[in-house]
């Protein structure tokens, strides 16, 4: 059987860290993998300019839903540039298996998705709502 | 005559691959069928010994190109009980469906109806939708029942006096359910209406009596039927096929140009504009060639038989999308695991070497009806054998108890 479905990666999809709804977020956003119809929805509030609290929705695969899991568990407290520097972090994972400083802890498990391009958007999906959410409401680095 | 699956297996070179040291077990033919070593000898020998355009010249290997693809026309017409001068070679069934989208469509007025499914493929949604917003048509919708064959049930009141055409699918590309043609037909002819039925999951399952099926379009892809990509049909009557303005304009399609006008070829050919695929066209009619050869009562009964063994296999919290018996069905069998995404069972697999295709199918509104992101498919084909299936089931099992909440 594949080697993608390690058990780190599995304990962090079913952890579902912050997985469901925020009430009284600053804002949601739910965005389509047009490739394959999963889709993830992320809410936020923000203080100041750093997230206090985000919450998400997943109705996508077990690497979808480790992403969003990974999120749950590391963006509170970051800001803009912070998020934008984690998901250039795991590009480069996933591209080129670089573990950067950037990197969070929780997001080395991805490393053996690298050889499984078509798998790299499932990852990304969470990271690029998060990214766009961020930007839409007007959020700007520190 | 008999079904050798051995026979068959050995005529295609990419069933002896490996991956990851385990058979290639190939079961994504919904996708894309794979290519007998014969039809990759017709494509090479026709670029190595007659590689020219088609329909110009006059030297030795146009007049062989030319030859072969009447000889490839020929053989397709065979394959739907039609005459060759009523198919039309396109790119793709997607391509076929655009042509009639384009050329038909503009015989259309703002106001005429066309009737499509919740039960098609993209390629059978998108260029009507194209067509509504193009011309001011409106287009009504066939709803799905819960076993994934086609809700026939309100064609009165769906298929009205403004119905200028039917699109719907032969064979659906996620739930293998067969259309029932009998009530559509008596709708179709009730209100004056056209039918257009998407063959591309019919035709690598046996020739079709196309007369037989009282409809007016058919549209496949060669891909899907164990020939090259690239090349597609459409079949329509020639009195069709004659009212319908051209759809692209350039070469090939002409009978005259001058700088203030155009007249155009007859059909097929004014549907066929630039140098068409000729290779591709080629292989198709070698591969049509040995389908007409085949014992097609043999083939169905095993592959609806290995149908059955995967019905009847599936992990227990399986739930089928689509007909779980197999009257009206081909052997294209789609499931949901609940808390079993599509793609981690998909990726699962293809580790064993099992290929599977997990998604939406391009049947996004049918996903929707289903409540569900995506299913698994498995889809199989004539050289589907018993240890296919036997991978199948146990890499299902192994992927439940691995993923499983």
């Amino acid at each position: 059987m594949s080697d993608l479905y390690q058990d780190a990666l599995i304990a962090q999809a079913k952890a579902a860290t912050r997985a469901g709804r925020l009430e009284a977020a600053d804002a949601t956003l739910t965005r389509d993998n047009p490739l394959c119809g999963d889709r993830v929805t992320l809410d936020i509030r923000m203080k100041e300019s750093r997230i206090a609290d985000l919450a998400h929705r997943v109705r996508g695969c077990l690497l979808c839903e480790a992403a969003a899991s990974a999120i749950g568990a590391n963006a509170v407290g970051k800001t803009s540039a912070d998020i934008e520097a984690a998901d250039q972090a795991v590009r480069a994972l996933l591209e080129n298996g670089q573990k950067g400083p950037d990197l969070w802890p929780a997001l080395e498990a991805f490393a053996p998705v690298r050889d499984y391009a078509s798998r790299h958007g499932c990852v990304l999906l969470p990271f690029e709502t998060l990214r766009e959410l961020l930007a839409h409401r007007g959020e700007t680095k520190p | 005559m008999s079904f050798d699956l051995q026979a068959i297996r050995a005529q295609f070179p990419i069933l002896s691959r490996r991956i990851g040291g385990r058979p290639l077990r190939y079961l994504d033919n919904a996708a894309t069928a794979q290519v007998p070593g014969f039809v990759l000898d017709a494509l090479s020998r026709f670029e190595t010994t007659s590689r020219a355009n088609v329909l110009r010249g006059v030297h030795r290997l146009a007049e062989e190109a030319t030859t072969a693809y009447a000889a490839a026309r020929q053989a397709v017409a065979r394959y739907l009980g039609v005459a060759s001068g009523e198919i039309v070679f396109t790119s793709s069934t997607t391509g076929a469906i655009n042509l009639v989208a384009y050329s038909f469509g503009a015989l259309l007025q703002a106001g005429d109806e066309v009737v499509i499914s919740e039960l098609d493929h993209h390629s059978n949604i998108v260029p009507w939708q194209m067509l509504r917003d193009r011309r001011g048509i409106a287009l009504k919708v066939l709803p799905v029942r819960d076993d994934g064959t086609l809700d026939l049930s309100r064609l009165d009141e769906i298929v009205t006096r403004k119905c200028r055409l039917i699109a719907v699918t032969h064979v659906s590309n996620v739930t293998g359910a067969v259309t029932d043609l009998v009530p559509l037909r008596a709708a179709a002819a009730a209100a004056g209406a056209r039918i257009l039925l998407d063959g591309a999951q019919r035709v690598p399952h046996g020739p079709v009596d196309v007369p037989a099926l009282g409809v007016d379009f058919y549209a496949f892809s060669g891909h899907k039927m164990f020939a090259p990509h690239g090349i597609g049909v459409l079949w329509a009557r020639k009195s069709l096929l004659e009212e319908m303005p051209p759809f692209l304009g350039g070469g090939e399609m002409i009978r005259t140009v001058t700088m203030e006008r155009t007249t155009y070829a007859a059909p097929p050919h004014k549907f066929e504009a630039g140098t068409p695929p000729i290779a591709q066209a080629i292989g198709l009619g070698a591969a049509v060639e040995w389908l007409l050869k085949l014992d097609w009562s043999a083939i169905s009964e095993h592959e609806l038989r290995l149908a059955q063994r995967v019905l009847d296999g599936l992990p227990s919290r399986a739930r089928v999308i689509g007909p779980t018996g197999l009257q009206q069905r081909m052997p294209v069998i789609s499931f949901d695991i609940p808390g079993v995404h599509p793609h981690d069972i998909c990726q699962l697999l293809d580790g064993d070497g099992v290929a599977l295709r997990g998604g939406h199918h391009c049947a996004q509104p049918l996903m929707e009806r289903f409540g569900l992101a995506g299913t698994t498919r498995a889809s199989l084909a004539l050289y589907s054998g018993e240890d296919d299936i036997d991978a199948l089931l146990g890499g299902l099992d192994r992927a439940v108890r691995r993923l499983a909440p």
